[in-house]
């Protein structure tokens, strides 16, 4: 990627981020129900009209709708989202310390995916047709159609009501707890992933030069290793970048199972209790993570990709 | 080759048996389970362990957790066709139009897509059923959101490609009208892959409608939903499993079903791939 291509990249980001902010900002200022009176009642008192009045002026909330956008994105901008409704501290901390541990159960279960997905994934390319390829495919045809929730508590009625070797609550968020949402999150993805490399490093075996190398009678795991897999790389790069993504989002459904405390979780109870502030930042946050993740792939190529790195 | 295409033909009839006949199932369940009432129950028969009269047990109000399966197939099946019909229709008329048009059509169409990718996995469906208050209306709202960018793209890529072939360009030439156009050339040529996508995409939709019910965005009780029911026994997971095994088990198996059944006709309809 070159400057200038970096440049325009940045900037449609940029434009893509307005248009988020914009959307998370509408979403929540349409949604029914008066974010004045969840206010109050989220802390228990029944206010009267005067004094929802009074807050709604405080608050700005009766002012046109661009004026207030453009208020709370300059806000945004220097780190003040708001105050959360139900907690009654600033959004910011809350995320802060809710972000932490769910990066950790994101980056648990990506390691996960990747030891499992890359060996099943070639194997499977390599062996095509062969029985350790049908196998592969079943399983990861099963993974695909087993819904995450479900997998999640199946493993919970097993590992920790039965047999009792793991918390059945995961609240503290130590190791011990962390396995069985990891485990879960990553079951998913990887059968999506296994899939991805397989079909990544076949159509890299179909290419024309590893016929050539074949017939020079170089080593078959020397061209797997050497060639066809550096190669296949890069398509798996950016579908990573994706998974990646789905799994930050996949996150709430496995926190709320196993009660971990992350943002998933907090955002669900969040929205169960129209506490918008925090829905607000939530989705900005996770989206903004998103488009982080996506660039630093793309970014990435240079490093993987001798032709993109030349050619700067 | 030719026993090839036979027998992905004779898969796709076998899955498509089991599909219609999941679907006589959801049609037809008051017959199945004997006109027993999904939604309410004897409190005296609470929490019963799987027996011979009820084959699946009971739920915490005594409903019959078989009968409440059964009538789930309703709720699923309704909500993810017509998500994927929603999605279908729109993402395919957008591309299209795009595709077509080019220009700032195409640059405004797209950079909206770009928006809702930009939402990971869940999070944008989440925000949208979570705050425009939960039902399956809205999560079927909040599904189709997040996914028409897909059929979008796909449609607007099938377009650009026959855009500027020379039979399009005659057929400008020689005074066919725009919706003609549209139609006759650009519509039917995105069609067939648009097809096999959504019908691939049906185990994953209901995946995700499931996944809304279940966190209490979609289905609300006492309507018999199995992300619902999964919610709903997640609380006796200690004492009574049989709550969340049966409805687990439904959402599995007809997700199955349709992964295979999309599976077999893109098989058949395209058999490049492979």
């Amino acid at each position: 990627m070159s400057k200038k291509q970096l440049g325009i990249r940045l900037l449609q980001m940029i434009i893509v981020l307005i248009g988020i902010s914009f959307l998370t900002f509408i979403l929540t200022y349409l949604a029914p129900g008066d974010p004045v009176r969840a206010m109050y009642t989220a802390n228990g008192i029944m206010p009267t009209e005067e004094v929802l009045n009074a807050a709604r002026e405080e608050m700005g909330l009766n002012k046109p709708l661009m004026v207030q956008y453009v208020n709370w994105l300059t806000s945004c901008l220097r780190g003040d989202f708001g105050d959360s409704y139900a907690y009654g501290k600033p959004v910011i901390t809350l995320l802060l310390t809710r972000l932490w541990p769910t990066l950790k159960l994101t980056l648990a279960s990506t390691v996960l995916m990747l030891i499992v997905s890359i060996p099943f994934g070639v194997l499977s390319a390599v062996y095509k047709n062969k029985w350790i390829d049908y196998v592969v495919r079943g399983m990861t045809f099963f993974g695909v159609s087993l819904p995450n929730f479900w997998v999640g508590l199946m493993l919970m009625l097993f590992f920790c009501v039965r047999m009792g070797i793991l918390p059945v609550v995961s609240s503290s968020g130590d190791f011990k707890s962390m396995v069985l949402p990891a485990v879960t999150l990553a079951f998913a993805m990887s059968a999506k992933y296994t899939r991805q490399v397989r079909a990544a490093v076949l159509d890299e075996l179909n290419q024309d030069y590893v016929t050539g190398a074949q017939a020079r009678g170089i080593k078959g795991s020397r061209i797997l290793w050497g060639n066809v897999f550096p190669n296949a790389l890069l398509p798996l790069i950016t579908m990573f970048g994706l998974s990646v993504g789905s799994l930050l989002g996949g996150t709430a459904v496995v926190e709320v199972i196993f009660s971990y405390p992350g943002l998933g979780n907090l955002a669900v109870s969040a929205i169960t209790a129209y506490d918008y502030p925090l829905i607000q930042a939530y989705v900005l946050w996770i989206a903004v993570i998103y488009m982080v993740i996506n660039l630093i792939v793309d970014l990435s190529y240079i490093y993987v990709d001798p032709r993109i790195r030349e050619s700067r | 080759m030719k026993s090839k295409m036979n027998m992905s033909k004779k898969l796709l009839i076998f899955w498509g048996i089991l599909a219609v006949l999941i679907i006589l199932a959801a049609i037809f369940a008051p017959a199945l389970t004997g006109g027993a009432d999904p939604t309410t129950g004897k409190l005296v028969d609470a929490l019963q362990a799987p027996n011979s009269e009820h084959i699946f047990g009971t739920d915490k109000l005594g409903r019959d957790i078989f009968t409440r399966v059964i009538y789930g197939a309703r709720a699923s099946l309704t909500a993810t066709f017509t998500v994927v019909i929603i999605i279908f229709v729109i993402g395919t008329f957008l591309g299209v139009i795009a595709g077509y048009f080019g220009g700032i059509v195409d640059t405004i169409i797209m950079r909206i897509a770009d928006m809702m990718i930009a939402f990971p996995g869940l999070v944008l469906a989440i925000a949208v059923a979570g705050i425009l208050g939960a039902s399956i209306r809205n999560a079927i709202i909040a599904v189709a959101v997040v996914s028409w960018t897909k059929y979008a793209r796909l449609a607007r890529s099938l377009v650009m490609k026959i855009r500027n072939r020379e039979y399009v360009a005659a057929a400008v030439v020689t005074g066919s009208k725009t919706p003609n156009m549209l139609l006759r050339y650009m519509l039917p040529n995105a069609l067939p892959t648009m097809v096999i996508t959504a019908a691939t995409d049906i185990g994953g939709m209901m995946l995700e409608l499931a996944g809304l019910s279940f966190l209490g965005f979609g289905a609300q009780a006492p309507t018999p939903e199995w992300g619902l029911m999964l919610n709903e026994g997640r609380a006796f997971i200690q004492n009574a499993p049989w709550l969340m095994i049966y409805p687990g088990l439904a959402i599995f198996i007809v997700v199955v079903v349709f992964n295979l059944l999309g599976d077999s006709l893109r098989d058949v309809l395209d058999p490049r791939d492979e």
